[in-house]
Order: C-alpha cells, then sequence, then structure tokens
C-alpha cells in the first residue's frame, strides 16, 4: 500500500479474524443463558416451556446485534424446533447447548460463502458492478476488489460511474494510482466551480469503458457507481440502465456493519432492481455487531462475499459465517472450541458419554479410554488444536516436535500394552517399560514419561468432571503449566524432582482410587 | 420544519406504504389492547432502531396502562408523549460566540455525511451574510479535500487546505489564523472519518480540538457528531465516544430522506444528554432543517 501516514493500531495483527467484541454494553450471552437454564442441568429434555426464557435472552441478543425483528423472530422458531427434543446433558451447561443451538443456525444461514469474481467471457472482461447507498464504501471496496483481484493475476480496470458525489471520480482515479490499477473516467466539461456541466451519462461511460477494457486486454472491470437512496425513482431507474446495457456478471450490494433494521428494506430494493449476486460487508473493523449480514441473507437469500476490515485497500477479506455468528452473539472464539467439544460428543453415544464421564469422576479413566479420546479427537481437527482441546495434552508433547508425530508415538507406545497395562498402568514395572519401547520402537524413558504424564492428566480430568464445560474451556485455553490453575488437584509439575513413589505406596494408591 | 423534512418523510413513505407503516395506523379506536396489539406496537417500535430496551420500556409501560382498553388517542397520545419526553427539551440552535469567530467541530464515523453536513452549514451561514472557512482536516482519505474544495466553490467560502497526509491539527491551526486575521465569523472544521474504537484516530480528535481552543478561546463552540439515520444500535457507541473525546454538544441525523427512521436517538439523549440539532434530508446544499422533535416523533407515527 502506497497510503500511509496513518496509525492502524493494533487492527493490523488481527487481519485473519474478527476483532473480538467485547461485551461492554450487552451482558455475555453465555452467562444469561447459562441463568435462564440452570436448573435443567443433567435432566431429561428441552422443551419448548423450559427454554422459553432462554430464547428471550438470544432474541435480545439479535435485536442489539440490529438483525431485523422478523428475522430475529423466525430465526427463533426455528432455533426452539431444534432444540427442543433434545436430552439435556450432565458434562454441558445446557445454556451452552441451546447457545451451540443457535450458533450452528446462524452458521448455517449464512453461509455458504463463494468468493470467486467472475471469469472473463470469451469476447470480453467479467464485469463486476458495485451499488448500494450513499457513505457505505463501494468506491473503497471497488479499489479492494481491484488490488485482490491484481493480485490473483487478472488484469482489472476501474470504472468511474458516480457523477452525483463531488470529486467521486478523482477518489477513484487516485485509489487506482495507489494500486497501480487503470481507471476510466470522464470529466466531461467542469466550471469553475467544478461542477460537472456536461459530457456522457453514467450508462454511457460504462458502456465506453467496456470497449476500452477489451481493448486494452483487461479481463475485469468493476464500476463503481453512485451511492442512491433504494426508494429514489430515477437513481434506481439508472442503475437498472447499467444493468440492461453492460449487462454486469455479478452485482454486488455494499452495506456497511452499522446499519440497523433498515438493512432489509434497502437490500430487498436494490434485489429487486437488479438481482444482487453478493454483498460486501464494510467497516466491520468497529465494534459493531453487524447483525445486517443475517438479516440480508435471510430476507434475499443473497451471500455475504467479503467484508471490509478497513479503509486501506488491502483490507477485504472473505466472508466466514463462523466469525459472522461469533460476533453477533458478541462471544470471543471460545465458540469454536465448544463446536468441537460437542462435536466429539456427538461422536458419542449417550451411554458411553455417561460411562465416561462416570469414570472421568472416579478417576478410573484409564489409558484404554485415553486411547479412545485420541482416535475420537484425531478425527476432529489438525493436532495442534487437538493438544489444545484436551487437558494436559501439551505436557504430553516434547517441545520442537511435530504434534502429528507425537500423537503417533503415544498411539505407538499405548498400542503396545496389553489390555491389562492399559487399564490398570500402575501395573507397568520397568521390564513392562522395556517390553513397551521394544514394541513401539521408542525408549524405555519415553514409555515411563507418558506414563506420569497420564497420571497427571487424570488428575485434572477428574477435578475437570466437576466444572461446566465452559470452565473446561477457560482453563485449558489458559493453562499452560499444569499445576498453575488447579489448585484442587494432587499435580506433581514435570520439573519436580519430588520423591519416587515405592512400590508399597503406590499399591496404597490404587487401592484409594478403587474405593 | 414542518416543511422538506415532512414533505420528504411522507413522500418516502407512500412509495412503500405496506412495508413502512408507521405506528399510526395501529391506533384506529377500534379494537383492544390486546396481545396483538402489543406485539405490533413493539414491532414497530423495533423497525424504528429503538433498540430492545426503549421498545420493551413503553411496551410494558402501554401493558400496565392500556390492557384491554380502547386503542384509541388516549393510548396514541401517551406513547407519543413518552417519546417525546424522551427527545428532551435542549435548546437546538447553534452556540455563538460572543466575540471573534465561531468555531463548529464537525466529527463521525466514516460516510456519515460530515463533509455534505459541513457544505450545508456553510451555505447556511454564508446565506445569512456571514463570513464563512471551511478547515480540510481529512487529509486521509483519497480527495477528501476536493470534494470539500468543490463544496467550498460552489458556495462562494474560504477553505484551508492542505497536502495530502498532513497533520490534520495543523490545517485546523492554520485556519484558525485565516480566519483570525480575515475576520472571518464562523470556522467549520471536516474531519476524516474514524470508528470510535480507533484510539488513536480518536487521540487525533482530541488534538485538533485542543489546537482549537488554543487559537481561539472557547472553541470549538459547536462539536457535532454527524450520524447516519441507518445505523442501528452502534450508534450509541458511536455518541458516547465520539461525544466524549470532542466534548460534544449535538447531533446531526444525515439522511433521513431513506426510509430509516434513526431511532437510535432516544438511546442516545437518555445515556448521553445530546440533543440533536439538525438533520438531513439529501445531498444538495438545501437539504438540511433544525430538529424538530414534535415533527420526528409525529414521523414514526405517520
Ligand atoms: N440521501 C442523503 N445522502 C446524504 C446525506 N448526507 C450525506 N449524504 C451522502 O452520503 C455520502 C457520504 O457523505 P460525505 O459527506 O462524503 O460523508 P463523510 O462523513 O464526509 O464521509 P468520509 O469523509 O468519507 O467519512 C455522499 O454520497 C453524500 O452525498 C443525506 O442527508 N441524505
Ligand atoms: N473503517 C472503515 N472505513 C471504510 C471501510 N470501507 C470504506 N470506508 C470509509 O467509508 C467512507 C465512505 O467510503 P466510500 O468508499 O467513499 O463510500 P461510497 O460513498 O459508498 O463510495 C470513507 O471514509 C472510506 O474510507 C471499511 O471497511 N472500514
Ligand atoms: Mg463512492
Ligand atoms: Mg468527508
Amino acid at each position: 500500500m502506497i497510503c500511509s501516514g496513518r496509525y492502524e493500531g493494533s487492527r493490523g495483527a488481527l487481519r485473519l479474524s474478527l476483532p473480538f467484541v467485547p461485551g461492554t454494553m450487552f451482558e455475555s450471552l453465555q452467562q444469561t443463558l447459562g441463568e435462564a437454564l440452570k436448573r435443567l442441568r443433567g435432566r431429561g429434555r428441552l422443551t419448548e416451556a423450559n427454554i422459553r426464557d432462554a430464547m428471550q435472552d438470544v432474541r435480545r441478543a439479535l435485536l442489539d446485534a440490529d438483525v431485523h425483528h422478523q428475522v430475529v423472530e423466525t430465526f427463533l422458531t426455528r432455533v426452539t424446533e431444534k432444540s427442543v427434543g433434545q436430552t439435556v446433558l450432565r458434562s454441558i451447561d445446557p445454556g451452552e447447548q441451546i447457545l451451540k443451538c443457535v450458533y450452528d443456525e446462524l452458521v448455517a444461514l449464512m453461509g455458504p460463502v463463494d468468493t470467486a469474481l467472475p471469469a472473463a467471457r470469451k469476447d470480453r472482461p467479467a464485469i463486476v458492478m458495485l451499488c448500494g447507498l450513499q457513505g457505505q464504501g463501494k468506491t473503497t471496496t471497488a479499489g479492494k476488489l481491484a488490488l485482490t483481484a491484481k493480485q490473483a493475476g487478472r488484469k482489472p480496470m476501474l470504472v468511474a460511474a458516480d457523477l452525483q458525489r463531488p470529486a467521486a471520480m478523482e477518489q477513484l482515479r487516485l485509489l487506482g494510482e495507489q494500486i497501480d490499477v487503470p481507471v476510466y473516467l470522464e470529466l466531461g466539461q467542469i466550471d469553475a466551480s467544478g461542477n460537472r456541466i456536461g459530457g456522457p451519462g453514467a450508462v454511457e461511460i460504462c458502456k465506453t469503458a467496456l470497449a476500452r477494457a477489451r481493448d486494452r486486454g483487461c479481463d475485469l472491470i468493476i464500476l463503481d457507481t453512485a451511492g442512491r437512496l433504494h426508494v429514489a425513482e430515477m437513481p434506481m431507474e439508472e442503475l437498472r440502465q447499467i444493468d440492461r446495457v453492460v449487462g454486469p456478471d455479478h452485482v454486488y450490494l455494499v452495506c456497511d456493519a452499522l446499519t440497523g433494521q433498515d438493512a432489509v428494506n434497502s437490500a430487498q430494493a436494490f434485489n429487486e432492481a437488479l438481482e444482487l449476486n453478493g454483498v460486501i460487508l464494510t467497516k466491520m473493523d468497529g465494534d459493531a455487531r453487524g447483525g445486517a449480514a443475517l438479516s440480508i441473507k435471510e430476507v434475499t437469500r443473497v451471500p455475504i462475499k467479503f467484508l471490509g476490515m478497513g479503509e486501506k485497500l488491502d483490507r477485504l477479506e472473505e466472508f466466514r459465517p463462523e466469525g459472522m455468528a461469533q460476533r453477533i452473539l458478541g462471544q470471543g472464539d471460545i465458540l469454536s472450541l465448544i463446536d468441537k467439544v460437542s462435536r466429539v460428543q456427538s461422536e458419542i453415544s449417550d451411554e458411553e458419554r455417561e460411562k465416561q464421564q462416570k469414570k472421568l469422576e472416579e478417576g478410573s479413566f484409564n489409558l484404554n479410554d485415553f486411547r479412545k479420546q485420541l482416535d475420537m479427537l484425531k478425527k476432529m481437527g489438525p493436532a495442534k488444536d487437538l493438544i489444545n482441546s484436551m487437558p494436559g495434552m501439551s505436557q504430553l508433547m516434547p517441545a520442537g516436535q511435530d504434534p502429528e508425530q507425537s500423537i503417533r508415538r503415544i498411539q505407538g507406545i499405548i498400542d503396545s500394552m496389553t489390555r491389562r497395562e492399559r487399564a490398570d498402568p500402575d501395573e507397568i514395572d520397568y521390564d513392562r517399560r522395556l517390553r513397551i519401547a521394544r514394541g513401539s520402537g521408542t525408549r524405555a524413558e519415553e514409555v515411563k514419561q507418558l506414563l506420569t504424564q497420564f497420571e497427571m492428566m487424570r488428575n485434572v480430568m477428574r477435578a475437570m468432571a466437576k466444572m461446566s464445560m465452559l470452565e473446561r474451556i477457560k482453563m485449558m485455553s489458559g493453562m499452560s503449566k499444569m499445576g498453575a490453575f488447579m489448585p484442587g488437584a494432587k499435580i506433581v509439575s514435570k520439573g519436580d524432582t519430588g520423591h519416587r513413589k515405592s512400590p508399597r505406596e503406590r499399591a496404597e494408591d490404587r487401592k484409594k482410587k478403587k474405593r | 420544519m414542518l416543511g422538506a423534512l415532512w414533505r420528504k418523510l411522507k413522500a418516502g413513505l407512500a412509495r412503500t406504504r405496506d412495508l413502512f407503516a408507521g405506528i399510526a395506523g395501529l391506533f384506529t379506536g377500534k379494537g383492544r389492547v390486546d396481545e396483538n396489539f402489543i406485539k405490533e406496537l413493539e414491532r414497530r417500535l423495533l423497525a424504528a432502531d429503538l433498540g430492545a430496551g426503549p421498545t420493551a420500556e413503553l411496551v410494558d409501560q402501554v401493558k400496565r396502562d392500556f390492557r384491554d382498553r380502547e386503542a384509541g388517542e388516549d393510548l396514541k397520545s401517551m406513547v407519543r408523549e413518552k417519546l417525546r419526553q424522551m427527545l428532551g427539551d435542549d435548546d437546538r440552535s447553534l452556540r455563538i460566540a460572543a466575540s471573534g469567530p465561531t468555531v463548529i467541530l464537525v466529527a463521525g464515523v466514516n460516510g456519515s455525511g460530515k463533509t455534505t453536513t459541513i457544505a450545508k452549514l456553510a451555505s447556511l451561514f454564508h446565506r445569512n451574510g456571514k463570513k464563512v472557512v471551511v478547515a480540510a482536516c481529512d487529509t486521509f482519505r483519497a480527495a477528501a479535500v476536493e470534494q470539500l474544495g468543490i463544496w467550498a466553490d460552489r458556495i462562494g467560502c474560504d477553505i484551508v487546505r492542505a497536502q495530502h497526509g498532513t497533520d490534520p491539527a495543523s490545517v485546523a491551526h492554520d485556519a484558525c489564523e485565516k480566519a483570525k486575521a480575515r475576520g472571518a465569523d464562523i470556522v467549520i472544521v471536516d474531519t476524516a472519518g474514524r470508528l470510535h474504537t480507533q484510539t488513536h484516530l480518536m487521540k487525533e480528535l482530541e488534538k485538533i480540538q485542543r489546537v482549537l481552543g488554543k487559537q481561539i478561546p472557547g472553541a470549538p463552540h459547536e462539536a457535532l457528531m454527524v450520524l447516519d439515520a441507518t445505523n442501528g444500535q452502534n450508534a450509541i457507541a458511536q455518541a458516547e465516544q465520539f461525544g466524549k473525546v470532542i466534548g460534544g454538544t449535538g447531533i446531526v441525523l444525515t439522511k433521513l430522506d431513506g426510509t430509516a427512521k434513526g431511532g437510535a436517538i432516544f438511546s442516545i439523549k437518555a445515556r448521553t444528554g445530546l440533543p440533536v440539532k439538525y438533520v438531513g434530508v439529501g445531498e444538495t446544499i438545501e437539504d438540511l432543517e433544525p430538529f424538530d422533535a414534535d415533527a420526528f416523533v409525529a414521523a414514526l407515527f405517520d
């Protein structure tokens, strides 16, 4: 970017993820939902009656996020339908269970995303037209799209078709200069006061620009149109004319994230006039919740494609429904964890879950169970995430080693044990360790280390079994050293040289555990 | 104000009658204040961006006082009165310095209508025989200076400008100097759009404000936040932050010529005390009206 001299703060660092919007004036939905549903924990099923209060909280959150009120109502009906009948799990806070339902529904509604710009046709460049109300960010977005296309190896050209706003053409010209993309403009005759008093109209300009672009060998032109009200007849007619005369391949509506209830009115009108192909939501770098994204998608079915994340031209991001759902709900990244955990849980049957829960609480969770969990978790995502989503896992990973490889080693070690050994790791003595090491192609010390770490992990898990899912996740994401966050659990940290238990002490421990 | 704004609002509404019917249709004098009525009232208040909180408050009051009574004039005037009270009775005129130039600082989020509003204000003063200087302190956005320059030419007022990227505070400084030297009556300071969450840009505003105060005693005499009427609940945070940073004296509510109602100003008034002073009802220089609270509330009902 050429344009600089302006402090962008830490926003640069957040480029790839949506900034977390702290719930300053909004109570955390997680909290309020938890309150509304506390009594239900581990008891029976969700019914329309018992989630009514929670749905009121969800409703409030969506309205605070500027989701259109009618969209809120239909949305709540759907979420209620999906929630009713679900078993209330014991290991998860019912509030979180509902929150996940809400989240999933939001994601489903706002996705999927296709950010591909149209390809050039045989006989002419691809044409993208931007439209929208005044001041939404059309001109800036035109520059951003041109830069994106250019970076993808295309040859874009910008077209200044806003003859309305003073210096709008100059604005686009300067943006084009910054990114070294040609801009087509026809200033026409200008009088002493800078008023444009003659020259071709917007439709004409777009038509000529297309011919010029073809001559220059451009494969994409982006039309920057003037901002207009959706209720203004003449200006809307002008857009329809451009649409008819040059036939854009894609028409995008540019709408900013600050927009309130009116978003559906304008989006609907633009969509009726032009058949939109996509929506670009700008000014997402602030703290607006951006409920307009949901409203527009729900009402027009037009997908959101990109997000504007700042004034500079490199601040365009592909739309991610997951991030947007979190933002509308006012949650941090914690939701992705909840999502992951609950996916894990959906993989195990209710009975299996009950069994595991019980085992955790009794501390009889053994290496067989651990092996099962590793398998399950491995299906869920990259090893890096896995490590963060299981307590104590990071301690099991030697520093500097590829996590995928470490997990394979751990599994190898466990696989070389007998069923009995896995069920009662305390039985594993030096000879058995040697055997296991040979079987798994590791060293006896590694086997021993795994066993020690597992013991620590089991303690943590036992303590965690009594916590809510949220507390667990908080703990997991915040933990670096296990001993530091679990004052209750008897944990010997890795570096501790504390005394080595004699076989008799260990036998005693075992007895205690079995009680 | 029952002039241009009124006509435009009515015209806008007429075109889209069914979609944007006001609250008035509710109070036909027929029917009772039942569950349906309450739901409908709630929907219409929400649609005007009043926000969930104020809407619930109003709806609760209607439930309390009017349940099962007739939905007629009493109720209508109660709701109207309540809304009207929320807007307060402030002095909505612009503060003018007793002597020397009056300085008006204008700020707001990106694209809200600051530059256009400045052109409208400058034109208003100019037509009233005042000598106006506009300061092009948006040295960041492409062609922002040119945009204000075109307006200044059209109006025939003075402009102080500098190169793209210049410290905006220094432009503000120069504008004050020029205003004093020329014996100008009014200085209107345009600033770059910024989101209230951008701490450093908010600091930049603070600096502009400080410089103005140093150059001209009591300046800025008016510190206006320009708010786009299509904005939803985020407008409240905008008003809180901008109001604090520039020592806000009022709000200009723009783009009321569309279908948006700007209902966020009720919460804004409650939380910050900032009164709306002017409204923007179009893109030309004449499209500025003093804010009239009665007409505004009436427009919600029409
Ligand atoms: N319909 C309508 N359009 C308006 C109104 N006020 C401003 N606009 C338009 O909104 C767009 C943005 O206005 P500007 O005055 O450039 O806004 P700004 O706040 O200075 O924008 P930045 O400096 O880019 O942050 C322009 O196209 C204006 O013509 C209004 O009251 N009604
Ligand atoms: N913070 C922020 N500002 C933006 C974004 N996109 C555009 N803007 C600003 O919003 C204002 C209006 O943008 P512009 O492109 O001129 O809007 P147009 O009137 O629709 O063409 C300008 O000040 C832009 O710099 C964005 O994603 N974030
Ligand atoms: Mg533009
Ligand atoms: Mg401006």
